[in-house]
């Protein structure tokens, strides 16, 4: 609670730059507007305006200041602006329309969820692998750490379309994507997590004449539990940008994605603006959720939160 | 013959298999040079598994290209691969990178010297750097044009949260009895802080570092999807991709995976060199 107030601090710091930022970023705009209006504009050819920096010609026209404000197809849209096109999209709108963003936004957050799920699954089976098989270990853990360094979106439209020409489309491909983006996090999560009891906790056990399962079961997979839910959090986020960068280059019709890439086709910045906001929205509540997940499991097994 | 390719796959896997399972279980497990071969034998499997299916099942190099072919492809194009990785890595990714960690490291030492900016800016930058900020690149594409400046900012944008976030955290962690035997010494804020706490932050930093080399490479390859000259690792992919030349998206993946591999083996050099004092550095 105690960094609330400074959290609130950089976050009107934020707005209040992004406001100030409104005025010269749209200035040009402004001005070409406002002489078609018959407002006077210093200087009032466009050609002498195009000599002007935003801040140079903002400060020439104080009078012109509001309007920047309120234009239609901005540079940079105004906080409220970008509040009230969101609020048009999700709480106005039908959630079956076309153009509400609930609808898009489910589009997108399926494909995530179904893919967190699968990359969770593999990427916890590999890990279990990697723990208990040495040969696994030295072959297969050298290139899950290289893959971590490959730009590995740059994979996204390929496998779209390999999927697409053997019959498979819409969420699948999405989801194999986000799939692939949380599988890693979650391997080197889990490996980590499974080795982390250290030899005196082992030993303890076989003292007991405790048998590997029991180990596993009893020991390994409870210790494991802290970095897997570390892994998941980075998981959920990077699942969600797959997802997203799944729907860019091959033309989606529905989800954040192509949201984005049809108000920036169409010269509708509010459309771009609106779709990623909503994405930053439902990327934090996903991680938000893990976090309360988190906390009550650790509590449940007696465990402190990381 | 869909069971003979199956079978030859297996054998090949299962021949992989059997020298590694030796290699790792055997005494010269330990050997550096066993440690880069068992990994290399199983990337090699791969590769020869991926080629014998396709030949032999007959896939179409539309769907999957087999290795051998994108071996040629990238032999017989690397001009162009060549000018993609310059416009896309040097000019677009590396270009955005030091900016954004300059910007970072410029508003990280800003937020340390007062402990309530930097309980603000660390859930904040936090909460940013979990976000999809991919998608400021159409609206930097909008406002910046489409060479290579516009993916400069993106990739600025992306790289600038997860290195504020562990500078700030790498810039509280010292103890305060090394902060007071600084003191003792009669240290200012400035010598305190860059003979103790920024080499102290160290290991923080470069972990930053590191992770936005890969945040670099995406950002300027995605944000080419919105918009880019006719040169560019992004653009050439999403092209290839429309006249399924997949030969070419692949070649250009190799590319993008050296070009990874290599930003991401600088850092850790340098850093290797830099906190060679730190526990995480020992052999």
């Amino acid at each position: 609670m105690k960094s609330l107030l400074p959290v609130l601090t950089v976050v009107g710091a934020i707005l209040l730059f992004w406001i100030v930022s409104v005025v010269p970023m749209n200035m040009h705009l402004t001005a070409d507007q406002a002489q078609r209006q018959d407002i006077a504009v210093t200087p009032d050819t466009p050609a002498a305006r195009q000599e002007y920096s935003g801040i140079g010609l903002a400060l020439r026209n104080t009078h012109l200041f509001g309007m920047t404000y309120t234009l239609e197809r901005p540079r940079l849209p105004s906080p409220h602006q970008v509040a009230v096109e969101m609020w048009d999209t999700i709480a106005l709108k039908k959630i079956t329309s076309r153009r509400s963003l609930v609808y898009h936004g489910w589009v997108t957050l399926s494909a995530t969820l179904l893919g967190f799920a699968i990359g969770t699954g593999l990427g916890i089976l590999l890990a279990v692998g990697i723990v208990y098989n040495r040969a696994m270990d030295m072959s297969v853990m050298p290139w899950a750490i290289a893959s971590q360094t490959i730009p590995i979106l740059a994979l996204a439209p390929m496998i779209i379309v390999m999927l697409g020409s053997i019959g498979i489309q819409g969420l699948f491909p999405k989801a194999v994507i986000s799939a692939y983006l949380s599988f890693f996090p979650v391997v080197v999560g889990m490996v980590k997590g499974l080795r982390s009891p250290d030899g005196m906790q082992l030993d303890l056990l076989r003292t007991y004449y405790a048998s590997p399962s029991q180990a596993f079961w009893k020991l390994r997979l409870p210790a494991s539990v802290p970095y897997l839910f570390a892994s998941l959090k980075i998981g959920i986020s990077a699942s969600l940008v797959g997802a997203i960068v799944a729907e860019l280059p091959t033309g989606a019709r529905a989800g954040f994605g192509a949201r984005m890439l049809v108000g920036d086709q169409y010269g509708q910045p509010m459309v771009t603006w609106a779709a990623l906001f909503a994405a930053a929205i439902t990327a934090a509540a996903l991680v938000g959720l893990f976090s309360l997940i988190e906390r009550w499991t650790l509590r449940r097994m007696g465990m402190q939160a990381a | 013959m869909t069971g003979t390719a199956l079978i030859s796959a297996l054998a090949v896997w299962g021949v992989g298999w059997f020298v590694n399972s030796r290699l790792a279980n055997s005494v010269m497990a330990k050997n550096r040079l066993v440690k880069l071969l068992v990994p290399a034998i199983f990337g090699l499997t791969l590769l020869i598994m991926w080629e014998l299916l396709v030949r032999m099942l007959e896939i179409s190099p539309v769907i999957l290209p087999p290795p051998t072919m994108i071996a040629d492809r990238f032999a017989s194009e690397l001009p162009t691969l060549w000018a993609d990785f310059e416009q896309t890595i040097i000019k677009g990714a590396m270009t955005g990178y030091i900016i954004g960690m300059i910007a970072a490291f410029a508003v990280a030492i800003l937020a340390d010297r007062s402990a309530f900016l930097t309980r603000g800016i660390l859930p904040v930058g936090s909460f940013m750097a979990a976000l999809p900020i991919v998608g400021t690149a159409p609206i930097f594409v909008r406002w910046l044009g489409s060479d290579w400046q516009s993916k400069a900012a993106v990739v600025a944008v992306m790289v600038f949260f997860p290195i504020l976030v562990n500078t700030v955290a790498g810039l509280r962690d010292t103890t305060p009895m090394q902060r007071d035997l600084m003191r003792t010494y009669g240290a200012g804020y400035w010598p305190t802080l860059f003979k103790l706490r920024l080499p102290a932050a160290m290991p923080f930093i470069f972990n930053g570092l590191k992770i936005a080399t890969t945040l670099a490479l995406i950002g300027a390859i995605v944000a080419e999807f919105f918009g880019s000259p006719t040169v560019g690792m992004g653009f050439r992919i999403s092209t290839s991709v429309g006249q399924l030349a997949l030969d070419m998206v692949w070649a250009e993946i190799v590319v993008a995976a050296l070009a990874g591999s290599a930003f991401y083996g600088l850092m850790a050099w340098i850093e290797g060199r830099v906190t060679f004092w730190h526990p995480s550095q020992r052999k």
